[in-house]
């Protein structure tokens, strides 16, 4: 460390959360741009990341005590080439391909506007339909974000070992199998695209999911799913739904602090107003809007139009169900999943009343009777037609389903009612 | 990069296509050959039915020969062939205008080569 790192240190020294959070943004910052370099370097993804992993670990380690350096790309790359090295000197078999490396390109802070971005091209080879979408999830975060594997399985609640062999597997198929590291042509863009959306979208749900809900994970996966679709989004401005997905993020985002608080979950009805980000809500609206401009309306720009609808809200009664019904209809066209299914049910109760929307909710049974909120809205629907045994039966299936905590404790006050 | 494409029918469902469909999908496949010319190796066979099949073992006193495929599977292979492109993505591209992916039970294996 020279002394300039350890007068950064000096200032960089905050309390252990703050410095988790810091810690957070400046290596998922500085994390898939060093994996892309060495990558192109090494001509290997395994080895690149397997590098650059061992080298967050380290800077964890000695960040969270001494603070960050002031150049944390610079000191992150030369810890992470360094390792490459020595694995390479430790393996026989890699001797002669040491010889053959050319020499590296000093590391320069990237200074952002009209460098060519590495980190799209390895995020759709990480998001490639050729690996499992449990795969895909666990080495997003890791080469893109910059996880480490322990603090994957605590975020997604996974086995350290499952979380580490899925990675393993997934690198050496890109390796093996030939999987490119590129943006896809035109053709497979929007395909591919939605695999990319989907994983990020998957990845800000697993950060409500977590079991045991209020216990302390030290990354926030919502906050790298929202800086991952901020990146995608900056990179491809002209696709749409890069952007409806940035927009139902933010408006998701900006009623955290209503949903969550003292650790108990409050539905959305209910929620303080007051409590809602303002400037989080604007921007939404923004993105919306411009992405409505592109003319190439989606399923995440729709999901964005609904959660758009519910932040018009003044108070829970003043929801215009109409236009949310109307939506998921719209909705129906790109997505017929269950999941979508099951919540346009909840709309087209408010509109069309619970015995319409009961019938839509029972066809979905056989899909989703291991989903807790399935029960939960057939128990909703069964109280408003005044069938409360049964409702209460399905809340105390709900419960049972459920693994969050506070999720727990709202469904255990429905059914102490 | 090479990698070998496996033709895999289900035979069950393959019954279900009526012959004129069976038939006039099957004509085009030569067309495919030709279309993708350029990445097409020497290395490739179209095979004869599975129940032409005979398969050795491992058994305890020396190899066994028996009568069937390798495996129970309601799969079989009908073919493979040996492609060269640059990366998976080439091959994904060649083996989805495959014809006979439009017949339910049809499957295409897509499996990179060892280099030495």
């Amino acid at each position: 460390m020279d002394e300039s790192d350890a007068a950064a240190a000096e200032s960089g020294r905050a309390d252990a959360a703050a410095s988790d959070q810091l810690l957070a943004e400046v290596i998922r910052e500085e994390s898939a741009r060093i994996v892309g370099a060495l990558t192109r370097w090494l001509g290997s993804l395994d080895l690149a990341e397997e590098s650059v992993a061992a080298a967050i670990e380290e800077a964890v380690r000695e960040w969270r005590t001494r603070g960050v350096p002031t150049n944390p790309g610079g000191w992150l790359t030369r810890a992470a080439r360094n390792n490459a090295i020595d694995r390479l000197r430790r393996e026989k078999r890699y001797h002669e391909k040491l010889a053959l490396l050319p020499e590296p390109e000093e590391a320069a802070p990237h200074t952002g506007a009209d460098e060519p971005d590495e980190r799209l091209p390895l995020l759709f080879g990480c998001c490639h339909p050729a690996i499992s979408p449990d795969a895909q999830l666990a080495l997003t975060l890791r080469a893109i974000c910059g996880l480490t594997t322990a603090q994957i399985a605590r975020a997604t609640l996974t086995a350290d070992s499952t979380v580490a062999q899925r990675i393993v597997r997934a690198k050496r198929k890109i390796g093996t199998a030939g999987i490119p590291l590129r943006i896809p042509e035109r053709s497979e863009r929007a395909a591919r695209l939605d695999i990319v959306l989907t994983v990020v979208s998957v990845m800000y749900s697993e950060a409500h999911l977590v079991a045991g809900g209020d216990a302390a994970a030290d990354r926030d996966l919502a906050d790298d799913a929202l800086w991952l679709t901020r990146v995608v989004a900056h990179e491809l401005p002209r696709e749409a739904e890069a952007q409806g997905l940035l927009a139902l993020l933010l408006f998701h985002r900006a009623r955290e602090g209503a949903r969550a608080v003292d650790g108990e979950l409050v539905l959305l009805a209910d929620q303080d107003r007051a409590r809602w980000d303002r400037r989080l809500i604007a921007e939404a609206q923004t993105v919306l809007e411009e992405a409505a401009m592109l003319r190439r309306p989606g399923r995440w720009q729709l999901h964005a139009a609904i959660a758009a609808c519910h932040s018009d809200t003044r108070d829970g009664g003043d929801t215009d169900w109409l236009q949310v019904l109307t939506l998921y209809n719209m909705l129906l066209a790109h997505d017929r999943s269950p999941v979508v299914r099951l919540n346009r049910a909840v709309a087209l109760a408010e509109v069309n009343g619970p015995r319409a929307a009961l019938e839509e909710v029972d066809a979905l049974g056989h899909a989703l009777t291991g989903y807790h909120l399935w029960h939960a809205v057939r128990a909703r629907m069964l109280r408003h037609l005044g069938r409360r045994d049964e409702a209460l039966a399905e809340d105390v299936f709900a419960l049972e389903l459920t693994a969050n905590d506070a999720e727990r404790r709202l469904l255990q006050a429905r059914v102490d009612r | 990069m090479k990698y070998v494409i496996m033709f895999t029918t289900t035979p069950d469902l393959e019954a279900e296509v009526s012959p004129q469909h069976a038939e006039q999908v099957y004509g085009r496949t030569y067309e495919w050959f030709g279309t993708h010319r350029e990445v097409m190796t020497e290395s490739g066979a179209q095979l004869q039915p599975v129940d032409t099949a005979t398969t050795v073992s491992y058994g305890g006193g020396g190899p066994v020969v028996a009568d069937g495929p390798f495996s129970e599977a309601k799969e079989a292979i009908g073919g493979f062939q040996v492609i060269d492109v640059p990366d998976l993505d080439a091959a994904i591209a060649v083996v989805k205008t495959w014809p006979l992916l439009e017949l339910p039970g049809v499957s295409v294996e897509i499996r990179p080569i060892v280099v030495y």
